[in-house]
């Protein structure tokens, strides 16, 4: 390795004056490459937050009706753990998109099925047929067995799925975890049952 | 020798690195400063580069799929040569990092260093403290277990809450309708590429105006900060009673550092990994979710907020929190910078700490839920309890224990804490107290009136009212003593 001379420091110097007319001219082309950038960013932003808002969707959007299975499965008067797989599901979801819901069964025909998430903050809630209380493991959230609040942090009862009987099956409108922001405006649909006055 | 020289010549001919490093490492820090007290900021930065470079080794073998990733995890635990290390020393190095944050943050607070020039440095400081939890909440969700699964569903609940946009806010986290796939993938984003890169990028700004603006000198009671006169006062400090900063304070550091990562070691190796717990199946909803040590508090916060306050709490308190941190050092950016002169910091950084230290003491073992099988996998109703009772209160006893009334209610020690224990309740509650308490509910308890036969509520009623000491009488009614008894013979 020889000597090499290497610019150090040197920016400053050998500044010849410039004629201002040319300096303005730098300047305006300048700001005309910003806002040619800006038109370009504007441009390849509105797909990118498409792509980004693509996850939402009206509450409808994400519904349909699943099967939980014979209706002879459900024991009138009780009260049993269903599963089904969310209608909404991709390959790679593992068991994620398999979803628990409690059934009550109140007459031959008549069904309240309860969302697994409590009011409050969508922990597993569990039933407990002797007291007849759903209780919650997270902040002890407690629902009568028609899914009223009976104590606790839960500011409603539990959350309810529609249903309707189907070729002697029962079915749900579900597809959405059920939070304060969407079950909220369920509405009853007809031949939809056991509505409870806390399906708000 | 002369070799290596020319080569570094050849280098930084090119690089022109040394001069700005060589400022940057022999510039004067106060000699009080070189203290112990000082060396955080550095352990924080050190345990960063801990948690990237364990985070790409455990990358190498971690699948970030809904399907796959508690499987790997497994993988990782069992079957990788020294995978349980890896796991560990990137889970007790993010436990090391928050707590380490946490303490350079009191102490900067403590000292005053927020004050100016150093505004900026402090509020880059908020950003990091919030990227660091940031980064501990992402990564409890990638141990992708029913901790995690639940853990987002409280976060969704809690997003669900914000007004007008909740339901798209829940979209957006969940990245569609439920918690799956697209949830676990896009918190792999935030948590490996999105959060690192801009904690990096703060960090290193952080540092590099650590560096320029001089680190804090050692706060000295009646030592004023103006804006005035702060700047040639300061340099007037590190010129008459300085030291470079290297080698003079920064061997501290590195000995700091070096503990802190030997300490991630060997909690690491001791305490091995967390996790991963039971398989994320939202279907098996025998868990009590939970989360992490550093979010334990919140936990225990929204279990004591009445219902009412508790979509305000949720949404105004961090944002009133955080505004309050940026604002601190505008707020309070001249005056005195020794703890000896600023009682009222002494006392909010002492009441800040106390009641974290509570909440996160009180998350630990959860006071307020109920213990799911205090009444079936606990222990029987002592016997001394129903050693001399009557068939009826024996029977009430079974009730007691068949009805799940031990999940809420301790007996000897045994069983929940969310209602109050029951081994003197005869001595505060006459029997038809106890009745209506029992039937109606009431005080945050549920109304058993449709769960129990009149029968069962008297054996119940009559069994509780055994529960009080031997030398002190139940509660009675002294009206209904009067109405009870029998009338006085007429003399």
């Amino acid at each position: 390795m020889s000597e090499e001379k290497l610019p150090v420091g040197q920016h400053e110097e050998e500044q010849a004056p410039v004629d201002p007319l040319t300096v303005s001219r730098r300047w305006f082309l300048l700001t005309v490459g910003a806002f040619f950038n800006a038109v370009v960013g504007v441009a390849v932003a509105v797909p990118v937050v498409k792509y980004l808002l693509s996850p939402v969707k009206s509450d409808d959007a994400y519904k349909s009706w699943v099967s939980l299975g014979s209706l002879d499965t459900f024991p009138v008067g009780e009260t049993r753990l269903a599963k089904f797989t969310s209608p909404v599901s991709r390959e790679w979801d593992g068991e994620t998109d398999r979803i628990a819901c409690w059934v009550r069964r109140i007459s031959e025909k008549e069904f309240q099925v309860f969302a697994i998430n409590c009011a409050h903050l969508g922990c597993p809630v569990r039933w407990f047929p002797q007291s007849g209380l759903f209780m919650c493991p997270c902040h002890g959230g407690a629902y009568y067995a028609d899914g009223s609040r009976a104590s606790g942090p839960p500011e409603r009862g539990l959350f309810t799925y529609d249903t309707k009987i189907v070729d002697g099956a029962l079915q749900i409108n579900a597809g959405q975890m059920p939070t304060l922001s969407n079950t909220a405006k369920l509405v009853q649909i007809e031949s939809a049952k056991g509505g409870s006055p806390c399906a708000g | 020798m002369r070799r290596l020289k020319a080569l570094y010549t050849w280098f930084d001919s090119r690089l022109q690195l040394g001069e700005p490093i060589k400022e940057m490492a022999l510039h004067p820090v106060p000699n009080k400063t070189a203290s112990w007290w000082y060396v955080f900021g550095s352990a924080a930065f050190v345990l960063l580069m801990l948690q990237i470079v364990t985070g790409i080794l455990l990358a190498l073998v971690y699948v970030p799929s809904a399907g796959q990733a508690w499987n790997s995890l497994n993988v990782l635990n069992h079957q990788l040569t020294l995978g349980w290390f890896l796991r560990a020393m990137h889970g007790w190095g993010s436990n090391f990092m928050v707590a380490v944050v946490l303490i350079h943050m009191a102490q900067v607070f403590l000292f005053g260093a927020y004050k100016f020039p150093r505004e900026l440095t402090w509020v880059l400081g908020v950003f990091l403290l919030l990227m660091t939890l940031g980064m501990a909440f992402t990564g409890q969700v990638l141990r992708f277990d029913q901790d995690a699964y639940w853990g987002l569903g409280i976060g969704a609940s809690i997003a669900s809450r914000v007004p007008f946009i909740g339901s798209t806010a829940v979209h957006m986290m969940l990245g569609g309708p439920i918690i799956a796939g697209a949830t676990l993938s896009r918190f792999f984003a935030f948590h490996v590429f999105v959060i690192p890169g801009m904690l990096l990028a703060f960090a290193c700004l952080h540092i590099w105006m650590v560096v320029k603006l001089g680190i804090n000198e050692w706060p000295m009671p009646g030592r004023i900060v103006r804006r005035s006169t702060y700047l040639s006062e300061y340099h007037e400090l590190t010129k008459k009673d300085g030291r470079p900063f290297v080698p003079g304070a920064v061997w501290k550091d590195a000995f700091f550092s070096a503990a802190i990562v030997a300490a991630v070691a060997v909690c690491a190796a001791v305490f091995g990994p967390y996790g991963p717990g039971g398989q994320p199946d939202p279907t098996i909803i025998q868990t009590a979710p939970k989360p992490d040590f550093f979010f334990l508090w919140l936990y225990a916060v929204l279990s004591y907020l009445p219902p009412s306050l508790e979509t305000p709490f949720l949404l105004i308190a961090p944002v009133l929190g955080i505004a309050g941190l940026v604002a601190l050092p505008f707020y309070a950016g001249e005056g005195e910078k020794s703890w000896h002169k600023r009682p009222i910091a002494i006392i909010m950084l002492t009441t800040v700490a106390v009641a974290w230290g509570v909440l996160t003491h009180l998350g630990t073992f959860t006071p307020w839920s109920p213990k799911m099988n205090a009444w079936s996998g606990g222990s029987p109703i002592p016997v001394r309890y129903t050693h001399d009772a009557s068939p009826l209160q024996r029977q009430g006893a079974i009730v007691f224990q068949s009805k799940q009334c031990r999940n809420c209610h301790a007996l000897a020690g045994i069983g929940g804490q969310r209602g109050p224990a029951l081994d003197l309740v005869a001595t505060r509650l006459t029997e038809d107290q106890l009745i209506r308490q029992v039937l109606q509910g009431g005080g945050n308890m549920p109304a058993y009136g449709k769960n129990l036969s009149p029968s069962e509520t008297t054996a119940l009623v009559q069994f509780l009212e055994t529960l009080h000491p031997l030398n002190q009488p139940a509660a009675a009614d002294a009206s209904r003593q009067a109405a009870m008894a029998e009338p006085a013979p007429k003399p």
